[in-house]
């Protein structure tokens, strides 16, 4: 197939061209996931519906020189919730949570196989978008983390039960409980990073990766995928419940808010 | 195991180089958000190329409140 498709959002575009369909993150200043974001990635999510007839492989990477994807737009999250009662700022937050999980299962469930091509900053949503991919191929700059303890919170877009999938116990409680960021090296160590580049490079090692499994059946490819990689319905609908049930938390709306406040060079995270 | 005194003289060095800063212009107590003119997302840049450097982990949480070259050192230090 060499007809390409494209589209360009606000915060990520796609092409797909030769089989190849590429997501690229651009929202400025670390791919925040706002509500725009989700907008654009649900609109990708239903692309990817007819997209995965021509295409074989998906590569999700960034457009921005400080990294991947920093998570969810806190900035955002905290503000609409100051305009909200209680109840409906929960209602909200869960109703936002509902719907980047089906995006992410989308692209976790999907028949071709996806590679997450990262650097830079990969904290929590973005680790989460990165965790739904089958590979993570990462320069030497990536870090990893999920900061979201820190702030009284649990991942809310599917971090722990895909991290579970993917690596053991142990490492997911040393992210989780410490909100401590990993570097590369250790995440290859860990087995949750399959190929380390150098800086710069983990799109061109992704297209390559991408070119060697154009080689091979797509109906085996995709069949050895849903075999090794089930998705962890219940725990991820268990996940939102208790994110949700923290999120009302008077401590976590006063963390939120020290957060989105500080002007200090390093923000303020307990 | 390598002396604290070389250890700070890798890391004003490093930071000089990535940051492209007078090494010159850099003293040990500085304040390096300040003397490098970085933010939060470059300061994690800093903290990736100083594991990768000295081949260490370094909790974040260790280096909270740090904001000198010598005592950033002297976290390092502790770790080889």
């Amino acid at each position: 197939m060499n007809t390409e498709l494209s589209w360009t959002g606000e915060t990520m575009s796609y092409r797909c061209k030769d089989g190849l369909l590429e997501l690229s993150l651009h929202r400025n200043p670390c791919n925040e996931i706002g509500s725009v974001s989700l907008n654009e990635l649900e609109s990708f999510a239903d692309a990817l519906q007819v997209l995965k007839q021509p295409a074989h492989a998906l590569i999700i990477s960034s457009d921005l020189k400080a990294g991947f994807c920093a998570g969810a737009d806190l900035r955002e999250l905290y503000e609409r919730s100051q305009t909200m009662q209680k109840e409906d700022a929960a209602k909200g937050v869960r109703k936002f949570l509902e719907r980047i999980h089906r995006a992410l299962n989308s692209i976790d469930a999907a028949p071709l196989t996806t590679i997450a091509a990262v650097h830079g900053v990969t904290f929590g949503g973005g680790f989460e978008l990165a965790l739904a991919c089958d590979l993570i191929i990462a320069d030497k700059t990536a870090r990893f983390c999920f900061p979201e303890l820190r702030l009284g919170l649990i991942p809310g877009f599917g971090g722990i039960p895909r991290l579970k999938r993917d690596v053991g116990n142990a490492v997911v409680r040393d992210l989780l409980l410490t909100g401590r960021s990993f570097n590369t090296t250790k995440a290859q160590q860990i087995g949750l990073v399959s190929q380390v580049v150098s800086e710069g490079e983990a799109l061109r090692a992704a297209r390559a990766t991408a070119a060697q499994i154009a080689k091979f059946d797509r109906q085996t490819s995709a069949a050895a995928k849903q075999f090794i990689k089930p998705i962890p319905h219940e725990e991820l609908r268990r996940e939102i419940d208790i994110f949700c049930d923290l999120f009302s938390r008077p401590a976590v709306q006063a963390g939120l808010k020290k957060f989105v406040e500080s002007k200090d060079a390093q923000p303020y995270l307990p | 195991m390598q002396t604290a005194d070389k250890t700070l003289d890798e890391i004003l060095n490093l930071a000089a180089t990535h940051f492209k800063v007078s090494r010159a212009k850099l003293s040990p107590d500085d304040d390096f958000f300040k003397a490098l003119g970085i933010d939060s997302l470059q300061t994690l840049d800093l903290l990736t190329k100083l594991e990768n450097h000295f081949h260490v982990e370094l909790p974040d949480y260790e280096l909270q409140g740090v904001t000198d070259f010598r005592t950033l050192a002297g976290k390092i230090q502790s770790r080889l």
